[in-house]
């Protein structure tokens, strides 16, 4: 075939199979500005920035553009450059402008094309608009003073994420980005895993930072600041500050950490070894009873959250295992204090994350021993390079300095936690040891990669075990169907949230896009490649951790210690629908409730309610019944659920409602056993 | 527009029913929301809040997806709407037939201030919209769809006065 081309600005581009002309552009050299073109997301074509002139066609969104062969294009033009300028303008003219005071400074889309296009002053008068802020998630804040309304977290959550938490509502000069009837986040189906924040070109959606709880920790002198940092956080400093390799921007880290006061410093990875050994226990144990697999991996709290909230029929197959985060934190809160000769109450557990669902899990009120959480502050790899920054570290000036004991050493099993397929691989290599250890196959490479689904086969002792490995909730949704359906089927399933797993955690640095992602993929394993012990199951101090404080693995101290539990989760707050008011204002009434919730209503929650009406009519008491239709009481295992003033009945399902009027409702309503079967 | 909704009348009985058939007419598909929306819109006059999310479950779809259509189209409306919807034509040839003048003695009668366009006893809301196409009929009004042309505040004050009689006799 012979090869095709186009001219960028005179110069000869080869075609290599690139969906639209931005990318060609791009390739040929020429960094075309955009706000709503992602490589991963559809196109939507709104931002108007990446025009272009094509020849014969005039001006052409190049993001929408195909390239076909003999194109003439021309990116600078007098034109072109016009329209770029007057639709920033136009931006920032609707556009709160508190830079200084943002926390995107410096990072921000809008600032930059600004700067790079030298747009120096907005002729158009900035017309009222209102700062809506939602900080009452635990970790994200939204302000709409700053949204340019490109749609690229709207896309992020729908296509990558496949739930659609955010939406343009209102249209013309009304239209926003909001959440189902402008609620919080808090409030709403919303997993946190922060994707959205991830692809925001402005401080629109960002972290919700907890800096100053942790300097305020540091500077009270009767605190001991404990902290551990996660896998993935290693790769992103490496990328970010240009170090060659995670085992040294780690080292650096710690060196830094020293420096701004942390008085312990340990490594996730550690507690990552611990829960290998939790989990792939666990799992063993599954594959020889049979019993409720696939076994899913739990170590993603956004994933957690989108079980709870979307397939509670799935919950029971999560693995019990508490993440490396909270495992970590529960074994510091419990046994550091005796350890390091501290009073329990004065030690601050910090966690270093590279993820913003991170803060939400360690918020988990099980994940709190008397209203004091295991973890106290959840810091993202973002929050530590701007205190860094605060406390004028030269990062790249610092000599590399090692982890505090115990806590400190890991294995490569620990380290590859931060990648998607990690926790899987970690698991592998634990569970193909076999009772006389003499397995030492380290490196499953067919459950690495970038790939959103993939799947692979190994022998675990005679067992052929089946397992998926998959990172992005929209792939999770697709997976989860077919297993649901049948059509595929596995022993084992790691799911990771964030495309590439948590080295594209949204508390990571920007930008987090998918080649970031990929260089952070590398340094992972290499930094797993460099230890010398690379499975769980080797770690002296987790091992000395069974033997002084949790016996064996999977035993009852290490159970009370190391594992949940979850519980099914609304998607949306307080909402209840009146279906029929009770009229009668002598008697005394009752009060029904039905959920309608998805997980009820797919158990025919519908046709219990109407049936409900429809028995209480023919038996003469309707009007003495309020009955209303609720959205969710978080016992969607036990649907379909109804309340009676306030009292929860599991499993009340078109056929037992008669069952259920004659023992719960007619008691109440004071009717004998005689008004029964008329 | 939580607030609003939250407020909504009581002893307003609504047929929680008619959705599910609704729905189950229309076929439960997300290519059939807006004929859903529209028909869930005659049956409570406007959208309730807790029926959307209803609506999104049945469809299995998101809450903010189903938002964002029905405050798209103007003929959705999420705050709830009067018995009797006045529409007060604002376009060109309205507008510089002082239409202005028209519509404070409508938001007068009906007590109506601020952004408020729903009469506290829920029997009238005031709309204004753009050119209906009845422009040599200028000011132009439309009261539960018909067309009444060439009004003034007294001709309008007299009509509200023959709606409101018309319902008491209904009562009776
Ligand atoms: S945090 Fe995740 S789930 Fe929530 S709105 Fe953003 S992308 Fe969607
Ligand atoms: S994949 Fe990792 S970074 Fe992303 S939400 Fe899950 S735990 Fe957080
Ligand atoms: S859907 Fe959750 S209890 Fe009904």
């Amino acid at each position: 075939m012979s090869k095709e081309f186009i001219t960028v600005d005179g110069v000869h581009v080869e075609l290599n199979g690139e969906k639209n002309l931005l990318e060609v552009v791009r390739k040929a050299g020429i960094d075309l500005p955009t706000f709503c073109y992602h490589s991963e997301l559809s196109v939507f074509g709104a931002c108007r920035m990446c025009v272009c002139e094509v020849e014969g066609r005039g001006l052409q969104a190049t993001c929408s553009t195909p390239p076909s062969n003999g194109m003439v294009i021309k990116t600078n033009t007098d034109k072109t450059m016009r329209i770029r300028r007057m639709a920033l303008e136009l931006l920032l003219s609707n556009h709160c402008g508190d830079c200084p005071s943002c926390s995107k400074n410096g990072n921000c889309r809008l600032q930059t094309l600004a700067q790079r296009l030298g747009v120096t002053k907005v002729r158009f008068p900035k017309p009222q608009f209102s700062h809506e802020i939602d900080d009452q998630s635990a970790s994200l804040v939204r302000d709409s003073g700053k949204c340019i309304l490109c749609g690229d977290c709207v896309r992020m959550c729908k296509e990558v994420q496949g739930i659609g938490v955010l939406d343009f509502v209102g249209r013309g000069w009304d239209a926003k980005i909001s959440t189902a009837f402008g609620k919080s986040l808090a409030d709403v189906e919303c997993v946190l895993c922060g994707q959205c924040a991830t692809c925001c070109p402005t401080g629109a959606i960002t972290v919700k930072s907890e800096i100053d709880k942790a300097w305020k920790a540091i500077y009270d002198t009767k605190k001991t600041v404990v902290v551990q940092v996660a896998p993935a956080v290693r790769a992103a400093l490496a990328d970010h500050y240009g170090v060659q390799s995670g085992e040294l921007a780690m080292g650096k880290l710690v060196a830094a950490l020293r420096r701004l006061g942390f008085d312990r410093i340990y490594d996730t990875s550690f507690a990552a070894d611990l829960t290998t050994v939790e989990e792939g226990t666990e799992f063993l144990g599954r594959l020889a009873s049979g019993e409720r697999l696939p076994q899913f991996t739990s170590c993603c709290p956004a994933w957690v959250k989108y079980a709870e909230q979307f397939h509670p029929s799935l919950l029971n197959n999560l693995s019990s295992c508490k993440s490396p985060q909270q495992m970590f934190s529960s074994l510091a809160k419990k046994h550091l204090p005796e350890t390091l000769g501290v009073e329990a109450e004065n030690m601050v557990v910090i966690s270093i994350m590279p993820c913003t669902a991170k803060k939400f899990e360690a918020a988990r009120p099980e994940f709190a021993e008397n209203g004091v959480p295991d973890t106290d502050i959840v810091l993202t790899s973002q929050e530590v390079i701007r205190m860094m920054d605060e406390g004028g570290i030269q990062f790249n000036e610092l000599a590399p300095e090692s982890l505090d004991m115990p806590f400190g050493i890991k294995t490569g099993a620990g380290v590859i936690f931060g990648a998607t397929g990690g926790v899987a691989e970690a698991v592998l290599r634990l569970a193909t040891l076999g009772a006389d250890r003499t397995s030492r196959k380290i490196e499953f490479h067919e459950v690495r990669g970038m790939e959103g689904i993939r799947e692979a086969e190994v022998m675990v002792g005679d067992k052929n075990v089946r397992l998926a490995v998959v990172n992005g909730l929209a792939n999770a949704k697709e997976l989860v169907a077919k297993v649901e359906s049948g059509e595929s089927s596995y022993d084992i399933i790691e799911v990771m949230s964030c495309r590439g797993g948590c080295i594209g955690g949204a508390g990571q640095p920007l930008p987090n896009d998918m080649a970031a992602r990929e260089r952070r993929r590398k340094l992972i394993y290499e930094c797993d490649s460099l230890q010398n012990l690379r499975n769980a199951a080797d770690n002296p101090y987790v091992q000395e951790a069974y033997t002084k404080w949790l016996q064996s693995p999977n035993s009852h101290v290490a159970h009370e210690l190391l594992h949940t539990a979850y519980r099914h989760r609304r998607r949306l707050s307080g909402q209840v629908i009146d279906v029929q008011e009770s009229t009668n204002v002598d008697a005394q009434k009752v009060c029904i409730k039905v959920c309608v919730g998805t997980g009820c209503y797919t158990k025919g929650a519908y046709n219990t309610l109407h049936k409900l009406m429809a028995r209480a009519e023919k038996k003469g008491y309707t009007d003495r019944l309020e009955i209303k239709a609720s959205f969710c009481f978080e016992n969607c295992g036990g649907g379909p659920s109804v309340e009676v003033d306030g009292n929860l009945h599991s499993d009340v399902t078109p056929d037992s409602v008669d069952k259920f009027l004659k023992e719960v409702v007619e008691p109440k309503l004071g009717l004998g056993k005689q008004l029964v079967n008329h | 527009m939580t607030q609003a909704v939250l407020d909504r009348p009581t002893g307003q009985e609504r047929s929680f029913v008619r959705v599910q058939e609704i729905i189950q007419e229309c076929g439960a598909s997300e290519s059939a929301l807006i004929p859903i929306l529209q028909r869930i819109q005659d049956e409570y006059r406007y959208l309730p809040e807790e029926i959307l999310s209803y609506v999104a479950t049945v469809l299995d779809i998101s809450p903010a997806t189903v938002c964002g259509v029905a405050t798209f189209y103007a003929q959705f409306s999420l705050v709830p709407k009067g018995k009797h919807v006045v529409r007060v034509c604002d376009g060109t040839a309205c507008h510089v037939r002082d239409n202005r003048a028209l519509i404070e003695s409508v938001r007068k009668r009906l007590k109506i201030t601020g952004k408020q366009i729903t009469s506290d006893d829920n029997m009238y809301t005031l709309e204004i919209v753009n050119c209906i196409g009845a422009c040599a009929l200028a000011p132009a009004v439309v009261v539960d769809e018909q067309v009444h042309g060439q009004m003034t505040g007294e001709k309008i004050l007299k009509l509200f006065n023959q709606i409101d009689a018309k319902d008491k006799e209904a009562e009776k």
